[in-house]
């Protein structure tokens, strides 16, 4: 008996996400369905998947930070723009995509290490507001560095994935946006593998959610910090390098609407989870395809609106998000 | 031979409140030490200024070196602190928390977890449990195997009685004695609880705000007038 009482608190924890769960397991249904019935239905899922993957990516960047240093950055979607500005002049260097892939990746990586130690460290022990002003601060820096670098006309990067589009039962499915999906998936699966199962990941888990108890066991919590930030540049990064193609011109705005779907998509999914952030990025990419497609007041200028819109009657609902918590903690 | 902790004059404050005014104090190799007195003593500031997670004025030594008051430098030197509210990451598994208890150690650690159950047999059923869930007596128990994995020269205790049933109290200070005697870990333990603290400890002090007011073998303490009627309530 006592054993079965110990166990309940967990149970109950599991319990709390049924509801979400129910409601995206009958999403999926309703899009298989609705995919078998009609191809222009899977067309819209299939890229709204991929534009989803790409708020996913970022929205999961935002949410690596908001654990870390509780703060939105909100340079976040300007560092991914300036790093794909790096693959750019890589590539006009003479690099292949793939290797100015990967380059570009590492740069991303120092760059957002960098940015913590620089220009976030001095300030996070005094405010959150501080370390806010900061991020809005860089986003404004960044921007003007890129444009006086590179200047603000548009530039053409080469596709990675080519133009090409298969047929699957009479739906065609860009190579593009299957190679982001799938460059997403396998950069989030990494990212999962390496909070999960590594040392690192664990004494970076335990520097965000306690600084002071992880130094008391030797977690150099500073640097777990700037770590976690040149993590979240990466995964920024990424979804620059995948933005690019699915707009076709690289510029400084690049990232501007992307962040702001991003934002919604870390709320929608809790602002505190990681799974959160990728199932509510995929959620408002494959929701605004097909609102676009099927109701028609919906037009591309409206898209960030009615995302807003959907977003504050969810979290009317649900004030946490789909997968966040309120921190429970027994004393 | 030197000892293996030493206090000279140690102070310290939290902005304008001085908490801590000059503390001598010193741990043996293999020795345990009790720090007694009551609430607002100092006791878990001189533990705080110690492990680094305060500032500090005076001279702390550890095997004769000066100790950086750093807090993740210190744990990496040998010394587990096992702060005020136990230091349990509440959101990650009982597993994870033993594995960051290892964190400043390389190599396999097969054979810890294994001496870990044998002092918690319990451990191995909730190892995938939320640390968070425990009940507070298993929380203090997976403190005590937490810093138990660090493989410590010097444990710091924060209070381990506080919360806890009289039984668990008991089971707490065997599993500290239990430490001391076959891993060899030297414990400097601040307590409330000065019955149980007086029977484990070799050498005791008692601090009265923030400065030492009485120190000596914790078996004359124990027959100290001032100490009797303060602590011991008899």
């Amino acid at each position: 008996m006592v054993e079965l009482a110990r166990r309940l608190p967990t149970r109950t924890r599991a319990l709390r996400v049924g509801p979400v769960f129910l409601f995206l397991a009958a999403s999926c249904v309703f899009l298989l369905i609705g995919s078998l019935e009609s191809t222009v239905f899977a067309q819209q899922t299939v890229s709204g998947v991929a534009l989803g993957a790409v708020y996913g990516s970022l929205a999961l960047a935002l949410v690596l930070i908001y654990r870390a240093t509780e703060v939105i950055n909100f340079a976040q979607g300007e560092m991914a723009m300036a790093t794909t500005y790096v693959a750019y002049q890589l590539m006009l260097w003479g690099l292949s995509y793939w290797e100015a892939f990967f380059i570009t990746l590492a740069v991303a990586f120092a760059f957002g290490g960098v940015v913590q130690l620089v220009f976030i460290r001095p300030v996070q022990h005094k405010s959150v507001i501080a370390v806010v002003i900061v991020t809005v601060g860089l986003f404004i820096l960044i921007d003007g560095l890129v444009a006086w670098k590179w200047g603000a006309d548009l530039k053409f990067m080469p596709a990675p994935f080519g133009n090409h589009v298969y047929k699957v039962g009479g739906v065609a499915v860009s190579r593009q946006d299957l190679g982001t999906i799938a460059i997403t998936l396998v950069s989030v699966a990494l990212l999962w593998a390496l909070f999960r199962f590594t040392k690192l990941g664990l004494g970076m888990r335990a520097a965000a959610l306690r600084p002071a108890s992880a130094a008391l066991v030797g977690v150099r919590v500073e640097r777990m910090l700037a770590i976690g930030w040149g993590l979240a540049a990466v995964l920024g990064a990424v979804a620059g390098l995948m933005t690019e193609p699915a707009v076709f011109v690289l510029q400084p705005t690049l990232m501007q609407p992307i962040l702001l779907y991003g934002f919604a998509a870390a709320v929608l999914g809790g602002l505190d989870s990681p799974v959160g952030a990728v199932v509510g990025g995929v959620a408002i990419g494959v929701f605004l395809n097909l609102v676009g497609q099927y109701v028609h007041f919906v037009t591309s200028e409206v898209r960030l609106p009615v995302a807003f819109a959907v977003l504050l009657f969810v979290l009317l609902i649900k004030p946490t998000g789909l997968f966040g918590r309120r921190r429970l903690r027994k004393v | 031979m030197a000892p293996l902790l030493e206090l000279t004059d140690v102070a310290a404050r939290y902005g304008p409140v001085q908490a801590l005014y000059g503390v001598t104090l010193t741990v043996g190799e293999g020795e345990i030490v009790a720090v007694l007195g009551a609430n607002g003593a100092g006791k878990t500031t001189m533990l705080r200024a110690i492990s680094g997670t305060v500032d500090r004025d005076g001279a702390v030594t550890f095997r004769g070196k000066a100790l950086p008051s750093i807090p993740d430098a210190v744990a990496h030197l040998g010394i587990a602190h096992v702060p005020e509210g136990r230091g349990t990451f509440a959101e990650l598994s009982v597993w994870e928390n033993l594995r960051l208890g290892a964190y400043t150690r390389r190599g396999a650690l097969k054979d810890d977890f294994a001496r870990v159950q044998q002092y918690f047999p319990w451990i191995e059923r909730r190892r995938s449990q939320q640390a968070g869930t425990l009940s507070g007596g298993e929380q203090q128990m997976l403190a005590l195997a937490r810093a138990f994995m660090q493989r410590p020269r010097l444990l710091l205790l924060d209070e381990p009685s506080l919360g806890l049933a009289p039984i668990l109290v008991s089971e707490v200070f065997r599993i500290v004695r239990e430490l001391n005697e076959q891993e060899g870990v030297s414990v400097l333990v601040v307590e409330q609880n000065a019955h149980i603290a007086l029977q484990v400890a070799e050498n005791a002090y008692v601090l009265e705000v923030g400065r030492v007011a009485l120190s000596g073998p914790a078996a004359d303490l124990q027959r100290h007038e001032s100490v009797r009627k303060s602590y011991l309530g008899y």
